[in-house]
């Protein structure tokens, strides 16, 4: 029981990391590299709002929300926009926003050090609960709540809203969605500043999760997050939450009944097998779509 | 309308391979060139002149013991990551040595340090001591981290400089030649005496053990744990194993918890320590933790906070607990000229000087063949680490001190 709750913690944090990740990813076809560079820029500017600024935990979250979605404009403007026309836009911007990630990475390091940095002790309440003989924090319970709010926000988002529309026109055929009457320009910069806000909170959360923030935090959970995404299937929101999920749990239950040092071995082999099973993804359709 | 002409740089096909992995890393190109710009430089240097810097004699001292006097000033090299990932850890060698530069220094014999910084760099390191060694330095002290030594001790060997070594407790560090030493203790020797000490305390009679497999410091501290636990007779109910990179314990904490172990001993560095041990309390895991080297970091009290409560670390010098007449001495003039308590780093620093100082008044000569010979044979050594010696693998010899974590900071375990 104790480590179904623990699989679903970390899961919901592979999760939220791949939320932001496929927004990009999956709908505009723009592989953000810089994605994990915004996660710790997340955790290491909400912890200095927090010890610095005395902000409390709940003003701190929007803030670094704020400052995230300020980072993704960036990331859009400098590292994808001005390569847009290339033939090989995927893969250039794919290698400008690896660029992008290390010039923030350094920026972070210039800022803060190099050194692990922390929420100071009681930034969040400490409230845990018993759950069937099983530990919870207060903390882990908001964790997947606002993983799933997240999901089920953004899914609405994307099939219901105008912007939606525009987003799924954009990424269909970017010169037909012109043509239409959509701010191919504007979509795509909010397109990403969601993202890198929900990339920059997923890192602040991951912080206060596992008391510890470092720069290459994100370099540590970035596979992870692009495995969730293709197994969950591509562009999908909730087969990205499910796959951050069925990642954390396949991880605890290699450590409970294989071995600890087989973890990633058995977590990725199942990865794997899904994979070669359903080769769209739990939740993608077979696409026919030019890349 | 300015507008820069339409010239278009033909595009370079880009080959769309694998995105490489992203892994931040330092830039360390600039620090490459400069290495061997510097390095250019010295080999010119070193041609110019015959590359031995020691001027004819005036080292020779007269006299012997505290009667010695010496006419010029020892020149003694240190090589010290001022700056770097290990910056901070220099920075507290730097002042430990500077006020045992201060204090050591009489009429008869006085010190002149030549404080070079290392950059966390290995390549640097080898810059740094080729210079001391053409400077003619008496000794060598630091460098601060085991992966510089490794590479710029050989230099210091082959030159005939003397090394003593501060803050390394690898293995095989003394055993690159006959002039390297050390008076830092290795884990191999604070590790035993801690688990002996924990044993004594809380009656362990079988405990988990958990450490990160992908490290080659925590897992030499890991096999020197498992040696040691099966000295003492304890039983190991499990072995769990992790990254360095890893921050989320919670799966392998709860397998932990599972066998129910009288406590739980970890091999890890201090960023893992942290997450570990704040997760083990939430967990509710209360069995005392038996932490190796990496624990031994006043981070962990300052960041883990209460969690940090009952966890067992050994260490080389404690504040409080290394009680010597020496030790009360140097608390109190470092408080004097830092305005804050020394670590563990400043205290070997301040031994290491200590020891060049026995050696080189027990010759009376800064010869680095004369230096290099009393420091082999240096034994009972009052210094600030308690009783000092070194043993013939050039290695140190003083009691450890077992700490454990109470009221927010390190005390003497018992």
């Amino acid at each position: 029981m104790q480590q179904l709750l623990n699989g679903l913690s970390i899961g919901s944090i592979y999760a939220l990391f791949a939320i932001g990740f496929t927004l990009v990813f999956g709908i505009l076809d723009r592989l953000n590299l810089a994605h994990p560079a915004v996660f710790a820029a997340g955790a290491l500017v909400g912890i200095e709002l927090v010890d610095a600024a005395g902000l409390s935990v709940w003003l701190a979250l929007p803030a670094v929300a704020v400052v995230g979605g300020l980072l993704g404009l960036v990331v859009e403007r400098v590292a994808f926009r001005p390569l847009r026309d290339r033939p090989d836009a995927h893969f250039a911007g794919l290698i400008a926003s690896i660029a992008m990630g290390g010039m923030l990475v350094a920026l972070l390091q210039w800022r803060y050090g190099p050194d692990t940095r922390r929420f100071p002790a009681g930034a969040f309440p400490e409230q845990g609960y018993e759950l069937l003989g099983a530990r919870i924090t207060l903390l882990q319970v908001v964790i997947l709540a606002i993983s799933v709010l997240l999901m089920v926000g953004l899914t609405l988002l994307v099939a219901r809203s105008g912007l939606g529309r525009s987003m799924r026109a954009v990424a269909e055929n970017p010169t037909a969605a012109r043509v239409v009457g959509v701010d191919v320009e504007r979509v795509t910069a909010t397109t990403f500043a969601i993202s890198a806000a929900l990339g920059a909170v997923a890192g602040a959360l991951f912080a206060m999760n596992v008391n510890s923030a470092q720069l290459g935090m994100g370099a540590a959970i970035e596979l992870k997050g692009l495995a969730v995404i293709v197994v969950g299937g591509m562009g999908s929101l909730p087969g990205a939450l499910v796959g951050g999920l069925l990642l954390g749990l396949a991880e605890v239950f290699a450590v409970q009944y294989v071995g600890s040092s087989w973890r990633d071995l058995v977590a990725f082999g199942l990865l794997f097998l899904l994979l070669v099973v359903r080769p769209q993804g739990l939740f993608g359709r077979a696409r026919v779509r030019e890349v | 309308m300015r507008r820069s002409l339409p010239v278009r740089t033909p595009m370079s096909p880009m080959s769309p391979t694998s995105p490489a992995s992203p892994t931040p890393r330092t830039p360390r190109r600039h620090a490459a060139l400069l290495a061997l710009s510097s390095a250019v430089a010295l080999a010119l240097a070193a041609c110019s002149s015959d590359g031995s810097g020691s001027s004819g004699g005036s080292l020779q001292g007269e006299g012997t013991g505290d009667a010695c006097t010496i006419a010029d000033p020892v020149p003694v090299g240190a090589a010290l990551s001022l700056t770097g990932a290990a910056g901070s850890y220099g920075e507290s060698q730097r002042k430990g040595l500077e006020l045992a530069a201060e204090t050591l220094s009489d009429d008869g014999v006085t010190y002149e340090l030549a404080i070079e910084d290392d950059q966390t760099d290995p390549r640097q390191g080898i810059t740094v001591f080729e210079k001391l060694a053409s400077d003619g330095v008496s000794a060598i002290i630091g460098p601060t981290l085991s992966t510089v030594a490794f590479q710029a001790q050989p230099i210091a060997q082959e030159e005939g400089v003397p090394v003593v070594a501060i803050s390394n407790t690898a293995d095989g560090i003394t055993e690159q030649g006959e002039f390297i030493h050390r008076v830092s203790l290795t884990e191999g020797q604070v590790i035993p005496q801690t688990v002996e000490a924990a044993v004594a305390e809380h009656d362990l009679e079988d405990v988990v053990v958990m450490y990160s497999d992908d490290d080659a410091f925590t897992e030499s501290g890991y096999q020197v744990f498992a040696e040691a636990l099966e000295a003492e007779g304890v039983d190991v109910a499990d072995t769990l194993t992790f990254s360095v990179a890893d921050t989320d314990f919670r799966p392998l904490l709860t397998q932990a918890k599972a066998a129910d172990p009288d406590a739980i001993v970890v091999s890890a560095l201090i960023e893992a320590a942290v997450p570990l041990v704040t997760q083990a309390r939430e967990l509710g895991i209360d069995v005392p933790i038996v932490g190796g080297n990496g624990f031994n970091n006043p981070q962990l009290m300052a960041d883990a906070g209460d969690a940090a409560e009952g966890v067992i670390v050994g260490a080389a010098w404690n504040s409080a607990a290394t009680d010597n007449a020496q030790n009360t001495a140097f608390l109190e003039a470092y408080e004097e000229a830092n305005g804050g308590a020394p670590d563990q780093f400043a205290a070997q620093a301040y031994a290491g000087l200590q020891a060049v100082d026995a050696a080189v008044r027990a010759g009376c000569s800064a010869e680095p063949d004369a230096v290099r010979e009393n420091l082999s044979a240096l034994q009972d050594l009052d210094s600030v680490l308690g009783t000092l010696s070194i043993d013939e693998n050039r290695d140190a010899v003083h009691e450890a001190v077992v700490q454990v974590v109470d009221g927010g900071q390190f005390v003497a375990l018992g």
